[in-house]
């Protein structure tokens, strides 16, 4: 990676962090929970990462494994996480 | 690059930055999270059409296990354990993160021999240090909060210096694996230092505190998607990545704020060990007044408003259905009845609600403590039921409480106050609660579940 894309990529994490900053300030108590669970699904992103490191053609290959165990782990993370928080979510009612 | 793939990761961050709006409020909460997921999807999808045909296989059988264990988790957890879940998936989080940013580097320099660059080595490192530190962490939280280890805070001598030692050799080894990509021993090690380092982290941490613990964790979950994402010139892992970054953080400083410690103090660990010492020597001792079922029963027959105070101790007896009871017949006999919820009720961030919310009661009666804590002085009655620390008024009187500063709610400026406990023990902080032996203050001692379900028939019959 060249320094430009480096720079591109530092200009994106600091704006998307402001952005969260901004975001999750107006959640109220209340939600908090869904919040953290639902944003932990999000951190699953690494999943996509996880896909691409599986796409070795060679069962020998270290990292093959180890992107199949990622894979595994993030689609628990994302999958669980987005089932939970919907859970949850449903039990929210106003009588 | 192919075009339409980084359109599709474009859209997947925006629906990820529209599903946590959306999250913001209770109306919409159900619908952003399903949009995120929608994002989520896609950005899946995306990634699955550029690999090849025959690794399709490999890819689909693991996605096949992760979403079935996924779901078999995310329908059969109880709310109680919520924490305890969440905490668990960090830690998956976190270490797929490292993995997948180990696996890169290994292909690269081991298996293609190629040379990386620095930033991508850097990037690499961050990774291994923040995902490692999650995994494990995770998991030391997830075990102390269901009690497969002491929930105490853990200590030892010279515990923060090796904590010192290890994060400095973690930067010393990524420092060396920048000099000799072609051996991998030293990303190695710095894996083994930063999983260690995790589990030295989390363990002297005391359960009261693990509120902020999981919201730090989360919010690493999320930086090791950052790292893992400039690693692989990824946007979409930085984009979301850095969302939930944020709202760690953010969680993360609202829990310290509601227990008035500061982040460094948490970390530091120990909290709620020295309090019990100090015990011994404290003060005069305190006279209770004892109300039976009966006599409570009347006491609620006769007021016009109502303040319940739930604790954690309420969901650990199981009472919160006992309790949407209790406020149920309490609105039919015309009492205005509110629930004041603590920032730390709970085990995590906003917990207290999702139990509440479980047991079906209206989440437009549980009102925040800023909002409702003025109201205690014109209410005649409050009904605290397992909580303990968060209604202390020596966190306000007594400046040599170790709970001295941390906001609590007001129920003392009540009429009357009736405590819900099985018995005189302390709360998590391990002090005397002066509450308990004031004026307007009645114990009710016993059970929550059953002694709210007895009250309960009391008042039907009255």
């Amino acid at each position: 990676m060249g320094p430009e894309s480096f720079i591109i990529l530092l200009y994106i994490l600091v704006l998307a962090s402001y952005l969260g900053f901004e975001l999750i300030n107006k959640v109220p108590p209340t939600l908090h929970t869904p919040l953290m669970s639902g944003s932990n699904a999000i951190s699953g992103i690494t999943i996509v990462g996880a896909i691409v490191a599986c796409d070795v053609l060679d069962y020998g290959s270290i990292s093959k494994w180890l992107g199949m165990i990622a894979l595994v782990l993030a689609t628990i993370n994302v999958v669980g996480g987005y089932a939970v928080t919907d859970r949850m979510l449903k039990m929210f009612k106003k009588k | 690059m192919n075009i339409f793939i980084q359109i599709a990761y474009l859209v997947a961050s925006v629906l990820f930055i529209l599903g946590i709006k959306m999250l913001g409020k209770t109306k919409t909460a159900r619908k952003g999270n399903i949009l995120s997921s929608v994002g989520m999807f896609i950005a899946i999808l995306a990634t699955v059409v550029q690999v090849e045909m025959i690794s399709l296989t490999d890819i689909l059988i693991c996605v096949v296990i992760g979403s079935a264990i996924g779901l078999l988790v995310a329908f059969k957890v109880e709310m109680t354990k919520i924490p305890e879940m969440v905490a668990l998936f960090n830690g998956f989080g976190g270490i797929s993160s490292l993995a997948v940013a180990m696996a890169d580097f290994w292909l690269n320099t081991q298996e293609k021999s190629l040379v990386v660059d620095n930033i991508t080595a850097v990037s690499v490192a961050v990774s291994i240090l923040i995902g490692g530190i999650t995994f494990t962490g995770s998991m030391v939280a997830f075990l102390k909060l269901n009690g497969k280890i002491s929930g105490r805070a853990i200590t030892f001598k010279g515990q923060h210096l090796i904590n010192l030692v290890l994060l400095i050799g973690a930067i010393g080894l990524s420092a060396v694996a920048l000099g000799d990509f072609s051996n991998a021993d030293y990303m190695i090690a710095l894996a083994v230092v930063s999983l260690l380092l995790g589990i030295l982290v989390v363990i002297p941490i005391g359960g009261a505190d693990m509120p902020v613990v999981i919201s730090l964790l989360n919010s690493y979950s999320g930086m090791a998607a950052c790292a893992t994402g400039f690693v692989l010139n990824n946007n979409v892992l930085i984009v979301a990545g850095a969302l939930v970054g944020a709202s760690g953080i953010i969680l993360t400083q609202i829990m310290c704020k509601a227990m008035n410690r500061s982040l460094i103090n948490v970390l530091l660990g120990g909290f709620g060990q020295t309090a019990t010492n100090v015990d011994g020597q404290e003060g005069p001792q305190i006279t209770v007044k004892e109300v039976g079922l009966e006599e409570a029963a009347q006491i609620f027959d006769s007021v016009s408003s109502l303040i319940i105070v739930p604790g954690y101790g309420m969901a650990v007896a199981q009472a919160q259905h006992a309790v949407r009871e209790l406020s149920e017949i309490c609105e039919k006999k015309g009492i205005l009845v509110r629930f004041a919820i603590h920032p730390v009720a709970g085990r995590m961030p906003g917990h207290m609600n999702v139990l509440l919310a479980e047991s079906n009661i209206s989440y437009d009666k549980l009102i925040e403590m800023d909002e409702i804590n003025d109201d205690f002085g014109n209410t005649d009655l409050v009904f605290v039921v397992g909580a303990n620390d968060v209604v202390n008024p020596a966190a306000k009187t007594n400046p040599s409480s170790p709970i001295f500063g941390m906001p609590v709610l007001n129920v003392e400026k009540a009429r009357t106050v009736i405590v819900s406990k099985r018995s005189m023990g302390k709360g998590y902080a391990g002090i005397e609660n002066e509450l308990f032996g004031a004026d307007n203050c009645l114990m009710l001692f016993g059970d929550a579940k059953q002694t709210i379900t007895k009250l309960v028939g009391e008042l039907k019959e009255l």
